[in-house]
């Protein structure tokens, strides 16, 4: 009974949560932790029963909301693309939730400068909860402007999130949010004019409708597609639209970019290839309209411009806001290489990417918690100071690089086999390229780490031998823990991965 | 040149919505003060409002609601002489998204406005670059 209904619950269960946790934790803030874990395991255990219908029977779930038949009503569709990105998406909020515990009133900032009355830690905790479940919502969803109305719910929470961090997180975030709102604009108009030629907002039915000669040579649904990439891409800061992210992810509070920088992007990757290839077809995207000319050398420059500027950052936040806009490049570049390993890559490189990500940004959280900053000075004699959070940036560093066996060796292997089938020779060598630069990028930060206080020990010419281990607490240990031996085992399993999920999912008309 | 006239005035309510969403989107980017640059945001979110509306006008048409009442199904239903809800319907709910933009923008530019005491984007650069 139950099990026929999980497709809306990963909805509605994060909505209801975020007014239950309103109501209750009126009178008592520490009980909006306690809820909130619990909502966030039941989310992922609901996520993990999709996975398993969909992997057990191979065939995509259809849930019709309020039982209204397809193309009239909303429809929700989990196939295999999707329901490993719920299982992400769940996966990482869950992690995030028990991370949370320290951070979220640790930072929560105060109400105004003069009264010192921290904001509540049950707004945190209901935003936080309207974001999950607006992110879910949009992957599960198989309606064009249903997505459309559940991207901005994710949108708006995300703007409430990281606008709670510390000195220019309010001027950032209000650039995100006209940027932001540019993005979804386009992309409702690109609907509308889908909507114009069609009649329909049903991806499924989208999808056979456009699949006729007339509306292939339709230069209205050429420049459909052309405004809904432009929105999509400017969500999820494709490069030329990268502008906002490093801003505001940057000053964001750790809880929220730890959440924020492994969703936001990827699900938004998610979307355009959902509507790439459920919506428009691969012979529609590479063949009439053969754009992966521009695309493919643009998803280069975007890597090539990620990595160089993150070479360049002081702040280690900062340093790797870039290095997400440089994974952006990597997906979006693989999904239109427009062959099955480029594509396989790329919905390999969601799932892993989105682990890894949260590794990174858990363990520069914890330093930041500790010491204060996140500067590269602040990392030095990490090793001896804090061994767990170390090795667990040791192996987010190894997987960003791409070091066997972590997941992110196995997705640059696809997307380096593919450039090489589709001849992209830019793309790939934007590839090796940005491994080498992120080699070189955390090597440095590495080092810094494993030298103690070398100068500072020369130069009072005694040996200060204090092994301080000054450790994060235990709720930011263990989901970091967690995280980082979850990226070697993606990386282990990356067959059964691709061959139980992936390569089902991979649309007609990619060889 | 016949062609060219018919397309420019046949296409009258595009001329309309893509005037003021270029209104808008010059707002957006090129206003130093951040209240104009949510008006303009919400100018450049009218105008996709407008373009849906002026969508669903059929002319003769009128509204998808049966006038017979009960004993409507012994009636064929004329189905062109009704024009279509779906897009009103539709930016209703983009109408609430544009309202909970907006109101959230305006939340942030108070805030902007106690942190910095100005809402001119050159003056808060000046603060931050200091």
């Amino acid at each position: 009974m139950i099990q026929s209904q999980l497709p809306i619950l990963i909805i509605v269960m994060p909505l209801l949560m975020a007014l239950v946790i309103f109501l209750l934790g009126h009178k008592n803030e520490g009980l909006c932790f306690y809820l909130h874990v619990l909502g966030m395991a039941g989310l992922f255990a609901a996520a993990l029963g999709i996975l398993d219908q969909v992997v057990t029977s191979g065939t995509a779930i259809h849930y019709y909301l309020g039982g209204w038949p397809a193309p009239y009503g909303i429809e929700l569709v989990i196939d295999h693309l999707n329901s490993m990105v719920i299982a992400m998406v769940a996966a990482v909020t869950l992690l995030v939730a028990f991370y949370s515990r320290q951070t979220v009133p640790a930072e929560v900032p105060m109400r105004t400068e003069h009264e010192k009355v921290p904001l509540r830690v049950r707004n945190y905790y209901v935003l936080y909860n309207l974001l999950v479940a607006g992110l879910l919502g949009l992957t599960a969803t198989g309606d064009a402007f249903n997505l459309y109305v559940l991207l901005e719910i994710a949108t708006l929470s995300t703007y409430g999130l990281l606008a709670l961090g510390r000195g220019r997180a309010y001027y950032a975030t209000f650039k995100y949010l006209i940027m932001g709102t540019i993005g979804a604009s386009f992309y409702l108009l690109g609907v509308g004019y889908l909507f114009i030629m069609t009649g329909s907002l049903n991806m499924a039915d989208l999808f056979t409708l456009l699949d006729t000669a007339f509306m292939q040579q339709s230069m209205s649904i050429t420049i459909a597609f052309a405004m809904i990439l432009v929105g999509v891409w400017v969500k999820m800061a494709f490069f030329p639209f990268h502008g906002w992210l490093p801003n505001a992810y940057t000053v964001a509070s750790t809880t929220s970019s730890c959440l924020i920088a492994p969703l936001m992007t990827k699900v938004s990757v998610y979307v355009m290839i959902r509507l790439m290839f459920s919506v428009f077809s691969a012979q529609y995207v590479f063949e009439i309209l053969g754009w992966q000319k521009i695309v493919v050398p643009m998803a280069a420059a975007a890597i090539l411009f990620g990595s160089i500027s993150a070479l360049g950052q002081k702040n280690l936040k900062r340093m790797l806001t870039y290095i997400v806009v440089a994974e952006v490049g990597y997906m979006v570049g693989g999904a239109w290489l427009g062959n099955v390993n480029g594509y396989t890559g790329a919905v390999y490189h969601i799932l892993a990417d989105g682990m890894m990500t949260l590794c990174v940004f858990m363990a520069i959280g914890a330093v930041s918690y500790k010491t204060g900053d996140a500067s590269l000075e602040s990392m030095r004699g990490i090793f001896r100071k804090m061994p767990v959070t170390s090795v667990v940036f040791l192996v987010g560093a190894f997987a960003m690089i791409g070091i066997p066996p972590t997941c992110g060796f196995f997705s640059k292997w696809y997307l380096v086999t593919g450039a090489y089938e589709a001849g992209q020779w830019l793309f790939l060598g934007a590839l090796l390229a940005s491994s080498l630069i992120n080699a070189i990028i955390f090597f440095r930060i590495i080092e810094t780490g494993y030298f103690p206080d070398f100068n500072k020990a020369h130069g009072h010419g005694h040996h200060t031998d204090k092994t301080v281990v000054a450790e994060a607490p235990l709720s930011m240990l263990v989901p970091m823990v967690i995280t980082a031996s979850s990226l070697v085992l993606i990386g282990l399993f990356s067959k059964d991965i691709i061959n139980n999920l992936i390569r089902h999912s991979v649309p007609p008309g990619l060889f | 040149m016949a062609d060219f006239i018919q397309a420019l005035l046949g296409h009258y309510n595009n001329w309309a919505f893509i005037l003021l969403l270029m209104i808008g989107f010059y707002a957006m980017i090129a206003k130093n003060n951040l209240i104009k640059k949510v008006i303009g945001m919400s100018i450049f979110q009218t105008a996709i409002i407008l373009f849906y509306v002026s969508m669903a006008v059929k002319k003769n048409s009128t509204i998808p609601i049966l006038d017979h009442g009960h004993g409507a199904v012994e009636h064929a239903i004329d189905v062109a002489a009704y024009a279509s809800p779906l897009p009103h319907v539709l930016m209703l709910t983009a109408i609430v998204v544009g309202v909970a933009t907006l109101g959230v923008a305006l939340a942030i530019i108070q805030k902007i406005h106690r942190t910095y005491d100005t809402i001119e984007e050159d003056e808060i650069m000046e603060i931050i670059a200091q």
